[in-house]
């Protein structure tokens, strides 16, 4: 007995070691992707708040369209996650841009991460609230004593301002409800209203079957509050640099041709919804065509017409969204002035103009996109 | 051989049977809730769980959805997603874990050198579970974009995360294992004049075995969640972790792919524990397995 003992424990060891080697050259396969830069491209990288969807289908392009390297520039996308905060990974150094919200990215600034804003893309907000045709809200003033759903974590500053605009006490008048980040309470009719994205949640309920009628929802059973409408939305999708980096002559003229060819890929996803569909769906093949489509789509009419110019802030709307934080307190005070540039994106259209590009969309119309099952 | 296949049987069948009935419960509570429009029979009042297709889609759906496309335009069913999936994220819980089980074991061994040290140590391998995992992974992240010794790689921080969890239960265990053989043991290595090493390699490290397969087990199980929670959290792709975050924004319109994803990643942590439990049997003193509780 006492013989055998030892060959085994030793069996065991070399087993264990075999084991951790195996598993160790499993893990490392797949480390040398994507270093080969080829030639003279100077890599950059760009923090998304999210994974890859159509609500980034600019900067796929600009990649596809090879956009990035007409400029010298070789662009690498780094996908969101639950815990990545993008203007925090920027201000660490670990990405040179990243896509945020706009008062996120304040906030942000506030607590001292040195980051600016150098394009505001969506020049209109994507968030509704919405409800059931038959419950009879049509206004705000109507939540009185209802449930009305929010995401939290920031997203219900929106909801809390146009309760107090609709005079009524948000801790009072309506009963607030967490909820989760889809419709499912909505179309299990648990809540009244449900906060939605007009590009992604308030899709996915057209894109469900109505169990009453036994077909998809149809935007007629629905009741959609627009927060542009009533003044109190906040802007979204913004693009966040290092404001120190910015200073630098080579890092600032690398964010105009930056700038310039993530704008001339959102021009291309709004002239070619198909293409742009086609795209994004390549890079993340586990999404639904008919969802993005919807998405892309409903992207192309937040971002366009964009009257002074693809990404360029509008004022008035800058300020909306800061009275809206600082009511809130999400933002202590006013940001300061070198919180927000326009002059870098303003060099960009200069480029994109020069080439003969519409950099407004004056003339654009959004299409008409028939949701499908599942988003399928 | 006939005793054989009866133990096989004996051991199988009552798992067997808890899944049998697991689902039995599943499908009785839906199509209670159907029958009754969601309240409870007879005594009246709304069910927990409401039972519509969405929240709870039928078992035979979820089955058959494995076989089907991802997506309509996708050629890869959902049962190739999920195993790939689980392959990608079995091979970082391997190296997490593998670290770990290092790290703990290297732990218990220094905190068996001295009282001092094990006072010294033990209660912050302790506090170091209280910290929430989400909390810690995106400075997990930020600290290994500053390595500058190896070309730091997105998995390579999930596996720490894996780490993270794996070391806890083997520091513990292996230190309670360390200790268990009697003094009389020791002291008789000690008349021998055997070195530190010696009674540590030959009736220490046998005498852990017990304390240690439990701790393994334990170990392998928390570091197939440390990386399912490690890639939602940032954002890594290819793993099951996303996957269940991939189809779980798709569940209105898609319920039963999310459960798909879900039921995979509870069949990968089965089988690494499994895996690792198999290890049992090539170790010394197996069969006092059943002698430590955990």
């Amino acid at each position: 007995m006492r013989m055998t003992r030892r060959p085994r424990w030793r069996l065991f060891l070399a087993l264990f070691v075999g084991f951790a080697l195996f598993a160790a050259a499993c893990g490392d396969d797949d480390s040398d992707e994507g270093s080969d830069g080829g030639g003279e491209l100077t890599p950059i990288s760009l923090q998304l708040q999210w994974f890859t969807q159509g609500q980034f289908c600019g900067y796929y392009a600009g990649i596809e369209q090879g956009y990035y390297a007409d400029r010298g520039l070789d662009l690498t996308i780094i996908e969101g996650g639950v815990d990545i905060i993008p203007q925090t990974v920027v201000a660490n150094g670990d990405a040179d841009y990243a896509v945020s919200f706009t008062v996120r990215g304040l906030a942000s600034r506030e607590a001292e991460a040195e980051i600016t804003q150098i394009a505001q893309v969506f020049q209109r907000a994507g968030t509704r609230q919405v409800s059931w045709a038959d419950s009879g809200i049509t206004t705000v003033a109507d939540w009185e004593g209802k449930k009305i759903g929010n995401w939290g974590f920031g997203n219900e500053f929106e909801v809390l301002a146009a309760i107090r605009q609709a005079g009524l006490d948000p801790s009072a008048d309506v009963e607030l409800v967490q909820q989760q980040f889809d419709m499912v309470a909505l179309v299990n009719r648990e809540i009244d209203a449900a906060q939605a994205t007009i590009y992604n949640e308030y899709a996915q309920m057209l894109e469900t079957v109505n169990p009453d009628t036994g077909e998809l929802i149809q935007p007629d059973e629905l009741h959609v509050i627009d927060y542009n409408d009533l003044g109190v939305a906040m802007l979204q999708d913004a693009l966040w640099a290092s404001t120190n980096r910015l200073n630098e002559e080579e890092f600032r003229a690398q964010t105009v041709d930056f700038l310039a060819a993530s704008m001339e890929g959102w021009i291309y996803c709004r002239d070619n919804l198909e293409a742009g569909v086609e795209l994004v769906l390549d890079n993340a093949p586990i999404l639904g065509e008919g969802h993005q489509r919807w998405m892309i789509n409903e992207i192309n009419s937040l971002i366009w017409p964009s009257p002074d110019g693809v990404g360029v802030l509008d004022p008035d709307l800058y300020q909306q969204t800061v009275d809206v934080a600082v009511e809130f307190e999400i933002l202590a005070g006013q940001p300061d002035e070198e919180a927000t540039r326009t002059d870098l994106i303003n060099e960009a259209l200069d480029q994109l103009r020069g080439d003969g590009l519409d950099v407004t969309g004056d003339s654009y119309a959004r299409i008409e996109v028939e949701p499908t099952p599942g988003g399928e | 051989m006939k005793q054989k296949a009866l133990n096989g049987l004996k051991r199988v069948l009552p798992s067997a049977v808890a899944i049998v009935a697991l689902c039995a419960l599943y499908e009785g509570y839906r199509r209670m809730g159907l029958a009754t429009d969601d309240q409870w029979p007879v005594v009246g009042g709304d069910l927990p769980v409401k039972t519509n297709q969405v929240t709870m889609p039928e078992l035979s759906d979820i089955v058959s959805r494995f076989f089907e496309p991802q997506q309509r335009r996708s050629s890869t069913t959902v049962l190739e997603a999920v195993i790939q999936g689980s392959w990608y994220t079995m091979r970082i819980s391997a190296a997490g874990f593998l670290m770990g089980a290092v790290i703990g074991m290297s732990l218990a061994i220094l905190m068996l050198r001295s009282k001092l040290l094990e006072r010294g140590i033990l209660p912050w391998i302790i506090v170091s579970q209280t910290i929430p995992l989400l909390a810690l992974a995106p400075v997990i992240v930020t600290w290994g974009n500053r390595i500058e010794i190896v070309d730091w790689q997105p998995w390579m921080s999930v596996s720490l995360i894996a780490t993270y969890l794996t070391f806890f239960p083997v520091a513990v265990n292996g230190l309670r294992g360390l200790q268990s053989p009697p003094a009389h043991s020791i002291e008789l290595m000690d008349s021998y004049a055997s070195t530190r090493r010696q009674t540590l390699l030959k009736v220490r490290l046998p005498g852990a075995v017990p304390y240690l397969i439990p701790a393994l087990k334990l170990a392998a199980a928390a570091s197939i969640i440390g990386s399912i929670v490690g890639e939602i959290s940032i954002g890594l792709p290819g793993g099951v972790g996303r996957l269940i975050l991939a189809y779980a924004q798709q569940a209105q319109t898609d319920p039963p792919k999310m459960y798909c994803a879900i039921i995979g990643a509870g069949v990968l942590g089965l089988v690494f524990t499994s895996a690792v439990g198999g290890l049992e049997r090539l170790m010394p003193g197996s069969r006092h397995r059943s002698d430590v509780a955990l």
